[in-house]
């Protein structure tokens, strides 16, 4: 599980945000993270107190916005939901589809005081 | 830490390593360099007090529009919208300028532990080291093993220890490049920890994606495993001589790895008994010859 790989990335760009905006700590986090983002949101949650302690993050609330997985079908060109990146085009039945949504996996924004 | 495979930690940082063939080096050096940038110390002075020339009439005129906030404890939202794997994309992005001006062809070897990323490249450098230079980046949690199988066929390697860590990041492959004088024209093997989940999100500058099953981990592992298959170039499907014994269907594991990513190219091969390995080797010849403007 890279989840502390990616919570030691939101560390380090908040880190960089917060000394930039000359702010002493981040009081809120917005995340958005694409179900087909490969991370496991437990994962996520275990890893988080150790990965912050001592930093901005600290005591920092933290808000997901998921985002539901959509690809395009290259065949008919219908958008549909994918829960896996297995799944067939409901239309046609094929496989060849672009991911247009839900491997998001950035921070929006900062509240800092 | 991490429930799934026990990553985690940040305290034994990656390690890299020479290959000492035989003397299994136990380098305890607890060197501590983990290197978070925590200098932060929480008292740094903000420029709270603002004694510019220009003073801070309350009634003052309107130029005076950079908002310092004058309370200190006013929130300030700070639209950031960067992506959070950057740093790792950055750095691979650096990895894979390097590899293209010297015409390196970078593959990364993806597997779960055994299915035989190691005797895959033993039995391929074996093969070939005559006509392609080589040269082998080991990624594991610990020892020097394959770094010492590799060293033993005398091909330059070196070894990256991971620690807790799961997988490679491309920043472990940029300081493990600058330690070896990679010659022009040449082909770079990374084989990755082995895990067939984690290492599926860091770019590590490669050209193609190789993952590894081997048949006896049975044909549902591309939809099990979905994210790696996803994002690889080349599936090889490794110990076929077993197939005989296991109830794995290669035809089955084929459809479902297609059915994951249906550009997937496949060989079949046995990297201990050598079948099928003319396949690859074609496939490698003629990929690190044509500069892999492909991807
Ligand atoms: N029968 C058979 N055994 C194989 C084959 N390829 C590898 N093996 C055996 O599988 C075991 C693991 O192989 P390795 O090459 O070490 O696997 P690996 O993927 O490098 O393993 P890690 O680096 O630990 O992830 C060894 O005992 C190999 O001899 C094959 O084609 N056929
Ligand atoms: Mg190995
Ligand atoms: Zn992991
Ligand atoms: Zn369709």
């Amino acid at each position: 599980m890279h989840e502390l790989s990616v919570a030691m990335g939101i560390v380090k760009i908040a880190e960089d945000e917060t000394k930039k905006a000359e702010a002493k700590k981040v009081t809120l986090i917005e995340l958005e993270i694409g179900k087909l983002a490969g991370v496991e949101f437990e994962s996520l949650d275990f890893v988080w107190p150790a990965a912050v302690k001592n930093t901005v993050l600290e005591n920092a609330e933290r808000k997901i916005d998921m985002k539901e997985g959509l690809a395009q079908c290259a065949d008919c060109d219908s958008v549909f939901e994918v829960e896996h990146f297995y799944d067939s085009c409901p239309k046609c039945g094929s496989n060849l589809k672009g991911i247009i949504q839900g491997k998001e996996l950035r921070v929006k924004a900062l509240e800092v005081v | 830490m991490c429930g799934t495979c026990g990553c985690g930690s940040e305290e034994n940082g990656p390690k890299i390593l020479t290959p000492t063939i035989g003397k299994e080096k136990h380098g305890h050096d607890h060197g501590k360099n983990h290197s978070h940038a925590h200098e932060h110390s929480p008292n740094h002075s903000h420029g709270h007090h603002h004694d510019h020339d220009h003073h801070h009439h309350h009634h003052g005129h309107h130029h005076h529009d950079h908002s310092h906030g004058h309370d200190h404890h006013q929130k300030t939202v700070l639209e950031v919208e960067r992506d959070i794997l950057q740093q790792n994309e950055i750095m691979a992005a650096r990895n894979r300028g390097y590899f293209d001006a010297k015409d390196v062809f970078a593959l990364n070897l993806v597997s779960s532990p055994g299915s035989g990323k190691t005797s895959l490249l033993e039995r391929t450098l074996k093969d070939l080291k005559d006509k392609i230079p080589f040269y082998v980046i080991e990624g594991d949690q610990q020892t020097l093993n394959d770094a010492n199988r590799i060293a033993a066929l005398d091909v330059p390697v070196i070894q990256i220890n991971t620690g807790k860590g799961c997988h490679l990041e491309s920043d472990m492959i940029h300081d493990a490049v600058k330690k070896m004088s990679i010659k022009n024209n040449s082909v770079l093997m990374i084989e990755n920890v082995g895990n067939l989940v984690c290492p599926s999100m860091f770019n590590l500058g490669e050209h193609k994606r190789v993952v590894i099953v081997s048949t006896t981990e049975g044909d549902d592992k591309p939809i099990k495993y979905p994210d790696m298959f996803h994002t690889s170039d080349i599936c090889i499907i490794n110990k076929i001589d077993l197939a005989p014994y296991l109830d794995t269907n290669i035809e089955e594991l084929k459809k479902n790895a297609l059915q994951v990513n249906p550009n997937l190219v496949f060989f079949e091969v046995s990297a201990t008994k050598g079948t099928g390995m003319e396949q690859w080797y074609e496939w490698l010849e003629q990929n690190s010859k044509t500069n892999p403007d492909n991807q």
